[in-house]
């Protein structure tokens, strides 16, 4: 009946003691989401921070609190840490009126990330769907940067408008490489916009990738991703080869408060990854 | 056997001092006559009156206050440049050697309880073991039983010693004491109370007779698996919480209880400062689970109740192996429209065929 608990690595100390940091840059990336890129403050310990695609961070904004993000930009990236925050609330909404040079705190890596290495020689297939793509942009630069690993890499990410798009500067890229299937919708036609245009299970249903030694990594809202893990299932993809991150409201970080747990288990330490079969074992509480 | 002393009635202000003057902040039950009479755990002071009767509201604030600061931040320039800002954290948690006197075996398994996700999970909560280390526990066994306890159905019992550094048993006369850690042992060794060993027999009495008045407990093995099992019949759960008023009394009173929140307080970063709190919250508050968007997993009444008993008696025990409740009751005799998790558990139990959503 006792489960095995995994101490994962963590910063030494107090888990709830955040890093203090500096905001570098701001990034206006739509009308509502913003990226910061923050540095440590401790030299030595901005330089040993090395985290895993998918961990997530609590950033805060002393005086307003702190909310979970994913770090997202690729763990080879050294220089600084990279959170892209949709305004939805107060500590986001303090996020956003943070300028380069305010100071900020940081509790991170947390949680755990998704399993590329179980995905070597297979093809993976992301589908990001609105500030989803944060999660999804650190794990497929991470798995474009290790190209020869892996088969065919696709792309799916959707937006409700051309407006709500974060990393626009990118995705000319993204859409222009030849390693890369990369397919960009919206929700409803748009004048002057030359991709697909519908709801992201309908698109991915259209696409129709081949669910024979593929793995599809999914992030989004969650009535995204039950519509989106529906459409899979009907493309036959097996439940072990959906990857999922869970939004979930988290506090502490490390499992104890009680409020993202789903069943037994902790979205902040046994999550924010899950592979569609490992939730099919959990209550449905999402 | 292990060393046990004996104390008198008229004996029990000395032994108090005693542990006050080992350092210690004494904690003992204290009579508030409000409306609502009620007994709660205060700082003992020299010739101040106490009782022995059970708390209304077990000392869980002990190692859990109701409100306590994690970390203080304030920003200071350096006077030399000010436009170089360096930050100060201070997260140096508030311990103080504590005794919780004259609590219940349910109350020190409490703490038991509280342990495991908070010094054996996979990070270890400084500020909850800085507390935990300073504080000794001194129980009174209880010698029967009361009709909301049920301390026998979850691995307890009136005599029961998780938890506990010291166990009192009440006897004709005066209390023995008994030391069940080495830390409880050792405060009964510097003490200057009399050998209780030759007393020892009747404590046994004592402590069956206690066990002997208790109503029989229904085995209740199966409740992880038959909980897990009527996770998705909603009617179930709809049937169970109607009355329910999600006033969170049932938490706030629980020995066990343990989910908090972190909050910012004061100013934001300047040079005045502020602090970042944790404070008590609960799953039965509809606000617990929502999120920034909106999204609520917990939508409805019925989910949060489940989430609650579904914790204590499914998912606590398939993470830690016991159950998250000590049987102390406070949550059926606080409850304002009498919802006993009890009757929940049983009828979880006795459902035949868990229903689809």
């Amino acid at each position: 009946m006792l489960r095995e608990v995994t101490a994962r690595p963590q910063p030494a100390g107090n888990p709830y003691l955040p890093m203090t940091a500096t905001v570098a840059e701001v990034i206006q990336e739509t009308g509502n989401i913003r990226t910061l890129r923050v540095v440590l403050d401790d030299a030595e310990a901005m330089k040993n921070f090395t985290y895993e695609p998918g961990q997530v961070g609590q950033l805060s904004v002393f005086g307003s609190g702190e909310s979970t993000f994913v770090i997202n930009s690729p763990p080879s990236q050294k220089n600084y840490l990279q959170f892209s925050v949709m305004q939805a609330g107060e500590v986001t909404a303090a996020i956003h009126r943070l300028s380069p040079g305010d100071k900020v705190g940081v509790r991170a890596p947390l949680g755990n990330y998704f399993p590329y290495n179980d995905w070597k020689g297979k093809d993976v297939f992301f589908v990001g769907g609105g500030i989803g793509m944060a999660p999804i942009r650190t794990i497929m630069m991470h798995v474009l940067e290790n190209r020869k690993d892996y088969g065919k890499v696709s792309l799916l990410y959707g937006a409700r408008t051309p407006r709500d798009m974060a990393f626009s500067y990118e995705t000319e890229d993204w859409l222009r490489r030849d390693d890369l299937d990369c397919t960009l919708c919206i929700d409803a036609p748009f004048e002057g916009w030359e991709h697909k245009v519908g709801l992201i299970p309908n698109v991915l249903t259209e696409l129709n990738p081949d669910p024979k030694n593929c793995v599809a990594v999914l992030c989004g809202p969650p009535i995204m991703i039950k519509f989106t893990v529906q459409a899979l299932e009907k493309l036959n993809f097996a439940p072990e080869n959906i990857v999922t991150t869970l939004e979930k409201r988290m506090k502490c970080g490390v499992g104890i408060c009680g409020r993202c747990n789903i069943g037994g288990r902790y979205v902040c330490v046994d999550g924010p990854v899950f592979t569609w079969k490992e939730l099919q074992e959990l209550p449905p509480e999402m | 056997m292990s060393m046990t002393r004996f104390v008198t009635p008229d004996g029990l202000p000395a032994f108090l001092a005693f542990l006050s003057q080992q350092g210690n902040r004494v904690l003992v039950p204290v009579e508030k006559p409000a409306a609502k009479r009620s007994i709660v755990f205060e700082p003992w002071r020299e010739g101040m009156p106490f009782t022995l009767e059970k708390a209304t509201v077990p000392a869980k604030e002990a190692v859990l206050p109701q409100s306590e600061t994690l970390v203080r931040y304030k920003k200071s320039r350096d006077p030399e440049n000010p436009s170089r800002i360096s930050m100060q954290l201070d997260d140096k948690p508030e311990a103080e050697a504590t005794v919780v006197f004259a609590t219940r075996p349910c109350d020190a398994r409490g703490y038991a309880i509280l342990d495991r996700p908070y010094l054996k999970g996979p990070f270890a909560d400084p500020y909850y073991k800085a507390r935990r280390e300073a504080l000794t526990v001194i129980s009174l066994t209880c010698n029967s039983g009361c009709n909301t306890c049920f301390c026998h159905w979850v691995g307890g019992g009136p005599t029961s010693p998780e938890g506990s550094d010291i166990l009192m048993t009440e006897i004709e006369g005066g209390y023995v004491l008994q030391g069940i850690t080495p830390k409880g042992e050792e405060l009964l060794a510097a003490s200057t109370l009399e050998d209780g060993a030759d007393r020892f027999s009747k404590v046994e009495e004592v402590r069956k007779a206690a066990w002997a008045s208790l109503v029989p407990a229904p085995n209740i093995k199966e409740a992880p698996e038959k909980l897990a099992a009527m996770f998705t019949d909603v009617e179930f759960w709809q049937d169970q919480t109607d009355r329910c008023l999600s006033c969170g009394a049932c938490t706030y009173f629980c020995p066990t209880c343990y989910c908090f929140n972190i909050t910012d307080e004061g100013e934001g970063l300047s040079e005045k400062g502020g602090r970042r709190l944790r404070s008590w919250d609960n799953c039965m508050s509809s606000l617990f689970t929502r999120e920034a968007s909106g999204h609520n997993p917990r939508t409805i009444k019925a989910f949060r109740m489940r989430n609650r008993v579904s914790h204590k008696y499914s998912t606590y025990p398939e993470n830690w192996g016991s159950f998250s409740c000590s049987g102390c009751g406070r949550c059926i005799s606080n409850c304002p429209v009498c919802l006993d998790i009890r009757a929940i558990v049983l009828a979880a139990l006795e459902a035949k065929q868990p229903k689809a959503e």
